[in-house]
């Protein structure tokens, strides 16, 4: 095995092609990096075997800490720090800060969950992106195999696999 | 998407409502029915000695009561049959794939609406004095020591043309024309379900899209205004502009529910093998959305009546939060309403799951049923209210009239509309 190549790139052109063939390279045995493509796939998730997101729980976690803060600022403010009536009612009145905390819960959801894709999506904004072909953003989806996480696979093999399952080009790609 | 396979469904199937089912639900009725007489009885021996304290107002009698059930049910029910004809409606209008093998599920609640029309009607009719203050003539009389200004400046909109406090001529004509309008839609679009069924094509599809949105226009109007005449009327001095919709949501939950438990109970029976738990999850996010919908209502019109504080909008919440009768309900339909459907169907699985749904759908029923209960009961009964064996005897009288028509209605035609031409998007849904 070649030590400066540490990926092969599987080229296709097609879409119903592609989800055949990481079906069909999985099954044989190889461990695909990551599948590249210029617009969703639908399905393709499905067939990398990817796991469901577990972002909803960090949503709700976020949503959590939103509707406390929220209501922990309210009550605070409103019944110790500086007491107030308004409208007549309760210093503590609980209804007054139903929207507020509302809208708190969702603000924090909706940023946690942002920020907490970013993070573990790599898309920080200081994050040096590795592009392994630049066709993926026009027209061709690109399936990348790391040849660390394969090295029980000879090389050849792998590029064979690609072309059967119908790969268009099948290259070489290293970063520094 | 890649996986598109051939499917080979049963598109003839049709619904066999056996004697075991029939059976089933003949117990449920009977079981209504002793509990209800056990509610007659009790009311009839036990009834009225708080009231008689009380002087100036009227003597209450044991058959308010009965009347006031009646008329729960009448409107829930009535909501139940004509959501199922708007969700029918709404996915041609929205030219929605998913749905195509349970669309006739949906539009067969429809069936119960003429039975639930003249029931209405004939209610009304024998108890219009003991359920809508606004009927008495004394109101609008300026003579009479009870002449009330109020009402008598909304009278017109009961009365027109006629002379107020005479025959409700303009309010008759509402509910006659609602119900008429609604079964008419109704027939058309099972009709049209009929042809498609022989001829195919798509020009059925198109020609129930249009049926569909003359029919959405028409309910747009006809809910909003059907919520003031037959729940908002009954407390008279008291409005709330956003009512219609009030009643709308709790109406859309609980034919939601219902649509969701028939699905649910024909796949439990072999049927629809078409509808997986894609399907499912999407009747279920329905369900979950329009519970968080109600309660965004039911809050919104709380807030702002609790908020400016004025006495005669206060009124209906203090009447019902203060009273020791409906104050638990209150925190009890909120409970099973929100929380619940809250909680319970937050997660995919749970949305994806029979077990669930069936459990949280059961219970919207109950829980949006006790809703009306509440709309209902404290401007009617005052104090005499309450869930006992009467109400939860005529819950089950109705329920199980309906699903017995309903069923009945569904056994008389394929259950899947075969030449759909969304069918192959339903198979293939995938969320």
């Amino acid at each position: 095995m070649e030590r400066d190549t540490h990926f092969i790139l599987g080229v296709y052109d097609d879409e119903d092609v592609l989800l055949h063939a990481v079906e069909q390279v999985r099954g044989s045995g190889v461990k695909i990096h990551e599948v590249y493509s210029p617009y969703p796939v639908h399905g393709l998730e499905h067939v990398l075997g990817y796991k469901r997101s577990k972002l909803p729980i960090a949503a709700f976690l976020f949503g959590m800490l939103g509707l406390t803060l929220a209501l922990t600022m309210q009550f605070y403010m409103m019944k110790f720090d500086w007491p107030m009536i308004i409208g007549g009612k309760d210093y503590g009145a609980f209804p007054d800060f139903v929207p507020v905390s509302f809208e708190m819960t969702v603000l924090l959801a909706a940023f946690g969950m942002v920020g907490v894709f970013l993070i573990t999506s790599n898309l920080k904004p200081w994050a040096q992106p590795r592009i392994f072909d630049l066709r993926s953003t026009d027209d061709k989806h690109i399936m990348a195999i790391d040849l660390a996480n394969n090295s029980s696979l000879d090389l050849d093999k792998i590029k064979e696999i690609l072309t059967e399952s119908g790969a268009t080009e099948v290259n070489k790609k290293s970063f520094e | 998407m890649a996986h598109h396979g051939e499917h080979h469904y049963n598109l003839d199937q049709r619904f066999d409502f056996t004697a075991s089912i029939k059976k089933s639900i003949l117990t449920v009725l009977v079981i209504g029915a002793v509990l209800l007489g056990i509610g007659v009885v009790l009311a009839i021996t036990g009834g009225n000695h708080e009231e008689g304290a009380e002087a100036g107002t009227h003597a209450f009698h044991w058959y308010e009561r009965l009347y006031a059930s009646i008329w729960v049910n009448n409107v829930f029910f009535t909501g139940i049959a004509i959501i199922g004809v708007f969700f029918f409606a709404i996915q041609f209008a929205a030219q929605a794939g998913w749905s195509a093998p349970i669309l006739r599920v949906m539009l067969s609640l429809g069936s119960w609406l003429p039975i639930a029309g003249v029931l209405m009607l004939a209610t009304f009719f024998v108890a219009n004095h003991d359920l809508f203050h606004w009927t008495h003539s004394y109101l609008f009389d300026k003579n009479d020591p009870q002449y009330d200004k109020i009402i008598d400046g909304k009278g017109a909109f009961f009365f027109w043309p006629m002379e107020k406090g005479t025959f409700p001529v303009f309010y008759i004509a509402r509910m006659v024309i609602f119900f008429g309008f609604w079964v008419f839609f109704f027939n058309k679009f099972k009709q049209i379900s009929a042809q498609e069924d022989q001829l195919g094509g798509s020009s059925h599809w198109y020609k129930m899209r249009s049926w569909s949105a003359f029919f959405l226009i028409f309910f747009a109007v006809s809910s909003s205004i059907s919520a003031w005449d037959w729940v908002m009327s009954i407390d008279t001095h008291w409005f709330s502009t956003l009512f219609g919709w009030y009643v709308f949501a709790s109406w859309f939950v609980s034919g939601l529910s219902a649509i969701t438990l028939i699905v649910l109970f024909l796949k439990g029976k072999g049927y629809l093998e078409m509808v997986n738990e894609n399907h499912v999850h999407d009747l279920g996010k329905f369900v979950f959305g329009f519970s968080i919908f109600w309660t965004y209502l039911w809050f919104s019109q709380f807030l702002l009546i609790y908020y400016a504080n004025i006495p005669e909008e206060t009124v209906y919440f203090v009447e019902r939060l203060e009273s020791d009768i409906y104050g638990p309900f209150v925190f009890v339909n909120l409970g099973l309403n929100f929380f619940l459907p809250f909680l319970v169907l937050m997660t995919r699985d749970a949305k994806r799951h029979g077990v669930f749904l069936k459990l949280v759908c059961t219970i919207l029923l109950l829980g949006h049923w006790i809703d009306f209960t509440l709309m209902v009961q404290p401007g009617t009964l005052g104090h005499n209210g309450g869930i006992g064996f009467m109400e939860l005897g005529m819950f089950l009288v109705y329920g199980s009239s309906a699903i017995f028509v309903v069923l009945g209605a569904l056994a008389k035609r394929n259950l899947i509309a075969k030449n759909h031409p969304l069918l192959e998007e339903s198979y293939n849904h995938h969320i």
